[in-house]
């Protein structure tokens, strides 16, 4: 801010003698011979090297102090949530070591307490940015970069990559929510039922589900979805599907958006981009499952929506509400 | 004139035509290779507006598919190259190409040959490079290319290739040109031409040569350790087998930063004539302008991590460079300070060449201090990538370099085309130019605020990024105007243009002292050197009074009856044959055709041979000194 005041009045100075010397001076039918051959004068040029050097003293030295306070290293502590984030073509993967949770594209941790994200790319260069949470930190593959960020206020926060990455870099965005401790828990704990197993062998029965759901559960393995995505606790308990390769759709139902933060996560959203993703995102790798003369299409792909949609959802009669609203 | 009487021995006789298209393309005459370079960088400077436009037309309105992803990718990466290594850098080396010789009294740059086979190269290699739109799309990776999204696996289809080889042989043309430059400047003053009498161009041009020679060796180890990646399995920067991708950043920004000065300083010198000759006083701080150059291009090369900030270099390593990047304000800032005080207490006459000079310094001013801005770490890693650092680099090259070379054509194209651009047609085009450049760029400092990143194809809608763009790209319909208008400007000046006279515009330097256009030879006979503005002292003797010159300038006058003779260089195909041998080549090992590779070798190896042995070619002149006249002809041998 100090910075931004005195380039202003830099600005308005340098400015100023611009203008008048372009008034005063102007060339005038009264002007006689020649003007004054003036080459130079050792002082106000000794003036005007010196004048620059203590500006320049005077924003150097807030700008180190600041540099060292955001990027010493340091070790995590017990109150930081550790995050480590990896870049995928087109979307982000965020693992919580501490909390046993991994998840894609929606990014959550408390307020209050300081988000410590380890980063790394499983392919080419990504940059993570939350514009107003923070600066931006490159994500370079076999490199340990680090970044952290705090927020003290409870809210959604719009995240994108900030490399060029190719493809569909222009839609490789993510969210993140800072939430209150209580939710933040909440949250926490749906998942690890779904995720650690030992934590999963107490939670409550899984409700019983609907046919539309049992059948896009079915889908889901025989459209070959399995092969990319991991929804921990399908059929198995603890089993992991997929590959870490593509976005992990544990407790799916939880997230607020689809297509990394494209589009807000409602069924119709859903069905659309399972019936055509590269329209909502040219160039990412989903294929399209359904032949567009497929005569059963709209109908599996509804029920597919509707088996994400259920995942992490504990009242399969509010799940809609939930799925919107987000977990709190 | 009379012709070469006798053809040189040789291997092969060196032409003597001076008409048609095979004169331009054998010419060897610095002022020939000047209007080659400058007619050549113009077109590239449309080619790269018109996908200017076209990224423009895909952003003005938010979630547009006008232009595909991978489409878009390549048009900005084509702009960047295109305006960085096709426009802007080479108009700068063309303006040099002609008014460094005649404002040192040189009669060409030192070795005439190389000077056609730089621009040839350079011709060459960026016809190369907009030759992969047509062969399997152009690159689409940046204009920097960051590694590995330029690795075989990231990007299989060929555009990479043509910008690795195309800019690598790009480079030999510079670097030669930069060469032919210093050993000019160093070898060929005239009498009485002391450094410290150069004019200011001269002076930064010979600042650019030493920093084209610094910088363009990293930038072809890196390109050419990607094509060892891409077609020989090599793996420098391939990370799954330990590659670090990171060098390439180090590389390429080694480069990269003095890249920009090597942009900007032709721009500084060119500022540095205007200014003087339209408020009729000596540049204001000679010495300390030169020095500031200096200093400029020296800290060059101790910034380039400021481009890395968010890289994870560390806070001892973001700390030195952001302290470097804020001492190269000091030099800059001293450099506007000199120009302010020397349009002070002169008479400013309001030409368009001034206009672009004004321009220049408002831009300019506005662009150093967002520069300062982003060379605070912690404030680049806000706006590192984003549309606020392209509306900074905007604000530096293009309204401070770019808008100073059109300034320079209305300066200058009297001398080249012996007629005056229209000062009206100028005006217009300059009141469309410089509002439409800033309606396009100051709404992106602002989108780069609000956290646009850069390089997005597309944008979501409503989240306070709508009016900027357009408003960015209205300005881009203006500006483009302004583009067409500056071009019937230049097509009716050069056609009906008013006579311009040897000296339109009361000039201070050399060139103003020879005929517009100048003869071959540059001039007659090459003024006294008396001062820093040559001309200037011989329009005002009275001037010298003031302690430049103690002698007489009557007593000096030459006699009636003492000559000059001189040699001028014969044209030659040799220069022209070997960039085009050269770029075969790179087609050879782009396509990784071997034998297309080795033919091109071996052409290569006998056009130098033919080279060294075509003879001497050319013609001797003897000039009557006291009045200029000449006295005779002969063919070279």
């Amino acid at each position: 801010m100090f910075t931004f005041w005195l380039s202003v009045v830099v600005l308005v100075l340098v400015g100023a003698a611009l203008i008048y010397a372009l008034v005063r001076f102007r060339s005038r039918p009264s002007d006689k011979g020649i003007p004054k051959q003036v080459h130079g004068s050792v002082l106000i040029e000794a003036i005007w090297t010196t004048l620059p050097v203590i500006i320049i003293i005077m924003i150097a030295i807030p700008t180190v102090r600041a540099i060292f306070e955001t990027e010493s290293r340091f070790e995590p502590t017990e109150d930081d949530i550790v995050v480590n984030v990896m870049g995928h073509q087109w979307w982000w993967s965020f693992e919580y070591p501490d909390l046993g949770i991994v998840t894609a594209n929606e990014l959550r941790f408390p307020v209050d307490r300081r988000l410590v994200l380890n980063v790394d790319s499983a392919d080419v260069l990504h940059s993570f940015w939350v514009p107003r949470l923070g600066g931006k930190i490159d994500l370079i593959p076999g490199q340990d970069n680090r970044l952290w960020l705090n927020s003290n206020e409870v809210g959604e926060f719009y995240g994108h990559c900030a490399e060029l990455c190719l493809g569909a870099h222009a839609y490789m965005r993510f969210r993140v929510f800072a939430d209150t401790p209580e939710d933040f828990d909440a949250w926490a704990e749906a998942f690890q039922q779904a995720q650690v197993p030992e934590l999963a062998a107490q939670a409550p029965a899984a409700p019983a589900q609907s046919e539309l759901v049992q059948q896009g559960e079915a889908l889901f393995a025989q459209k070959g979805c399995i092969a990319c995505h991991n929804v921990s606790g399908y059929l198995t308990e603890g089993v992991r599907t997929g590959t870490p390769n593509y976005p992990d759709l544990t407790n799916f139902g939880l997230r607020e958006t689809v297509a990394a933060a494209v589009m807000a996560n409602t069924p119709e959203n859903l069905a659309a981009w399972l019936s055509d993703p590269q329209a909502i995102k040219p160039g990412n790798y989903m294929p399209t499952l359904w032949a567009a003369d497929d005569p059963n299409r709209e109908e599996e792909i509804a029920a597919v929506a509707a088996y994400l949609l259920s995942l992490g959802v504990t009242d399969p009669e509010s799940g809609e509400d939930l799925a919107m609203g987000g977990a709190n | 004139m009379a012709s070469a009487s006798a053809s040189a021995p040789g291997l092969l006789g060196r032409p003597t035509g001076t008409r048609g298209i095979s004169s331009w393309i054998t010419t060897v005459d610095h002022k020939r290779l000047g209007i080659l370079y400058l007619v050549t960088s113009f077109i590239f400077l449309l080619a790269g507006s018109i996908e200017a436009g076209l990224i423009r037309a895909q952003l003005a309105l938010p979630e547009q598919q006008l232009v595909s992803p991978d489409f878009f990718n390549q048009l900005f990466t084509m702009h960047g190259l295109t305006m960085v290594f096709l426009a802007i850098m080479p108009m700068g080396i063309g303006l040099a190409n002609y008014f460094v010789p005649l404002g040192i009294g040189a009669r060409d740059l030192a070795f005439p040959r190389l000077n056609s086979f730089g621009y040839w190269i350079y011709a060459l290699s960026g016809i190369m490079i907009y030759t992969s739109i047509f062969l399997g799309g152009a690159p689409d990776v940046g204009w920097v290319a960051y590694a590995p999204l330029t690795s075989l696996s990231a990007n299989p289809g060929n555009g990479v290739d043509f910008y690795m080889i195309g800019l690598a042989i790009n480079g030999i043309g510079t670097l030669v040109t930069a060469m032919n430059l210093i050993v000019t400047i160093v070898n060929f003053r005239a009498p009485g031409m002391t450094y410290m009498r150069m004019p200011l161009f001269a002076w930064m041009m010979f600042i650019t040569s030493f920093l084209i020679i610094f910088a363009f060796p990293p930038l072809t180890i890196a390109l050419v350790q990607i094509v060892f990646d891409r077609s020989f399995n090599f793996v420098f920067y391939v990370t799954q087998a330990g590659g670090m991708p990171i060098l390439w950043q180090h590389l390429f920004w080694i480069f990269g930063h003095p890249e920009v000065y090597i942009i900007i300083l032709p721009a500084f010198g060119v500022i540095s004539e205007i200014i003087p000759t339209f408020s009729r006083k000596p540049l204001f701080g000679y010495p300390i302008m030169v020095l500031s150059g200096i200093f400029i291009g020296f800290m060059g090369f101790a910034v380039w991590s400021h481009h890395m900030f968010t890289t994870g270099l560390g806070p001892v390593a973001n700390a030195v460079f952001s302290i470097t990047s804020f001492i190269i304000g000091i030099p800059t800032g001293i450099k506007v300070f000199n120009w302010i005080a020397t349009l002070w207490g002169g008479h400013i006459r309001f030409t368009v060449s001034l206009m672009y000079a004004i321009a220049f310094l408002v831009t300019f001013v506005l662009g150093g201090i967002t520069g300062i801005m982003v060379a605070v770490a912690p404030f680049d890693q806000q706006v590192h990538d984003t549309y606020f650092v392209v509306a900074h680099f905007h604000y530096v090259m293009g309204g401070g370099a770019l808008l100073t070379f059109l300034g320079a054509a209305h300066y200058w194209i009297p001398k080249m085309s012996g007629r005056m651009l229209s000062e009206r047609l100028g005006k217009w085009a300059f009141w469309f130019l410089v509002p439409g450049f800033h309606i396009i760029f100051f709404p992106q400092h602002l989108m780069g605020l609000v956290g646009m990143p850069r390089r997005i194809q597309t944008y979501e809608a409503n989240i306070g990024l709508d009016f900027f763009n357009l408003a960015s790209s209205i300005g881009a319909g203006v500006m483009g105007i302004g583009l067409v208008l500056f071009l019937i400007t230049l097509v009716q000046g050069l056609l009906r243009g008013k006579p311009a006279g040897d000296d339109p515009w009361d000039g201070r330097t050399l060139e103003w002292a020879t005929t517009s256009p100048p003869p071959a030879y540059g001039f007659h006979v090459v003024p006294k050197i008396l001062d820093r503005d040559p001309l200037w002292v011989l329009k005002h003797p009275e001037m010298l009074e003031g302690g430049h010159y103690q002698g007489d300038l009557a007593a000096e006058a030459a006699d009636d009856e003492e000559f000059e003779s001189f040699h001028m260089p014969g044209a030659s195909w040799m220069p022209f044959m070997t960039a085009l041998s050269i770029v075969m080549g790179g087609y050879g090992v782009l396509y990784q055709n071997w034998f297309l590779a080795l033919l091109a070798l071996a052409l290569l190896i006998f056009f130098v041979f033919a080279w060294a042995f075509e003879g001497l070619g050319g013609e001797h002149y003897t000039v009557r000194k006291a009045t200029g006249e000449i006295v005779s002809v002969e063919g070279g041998h």
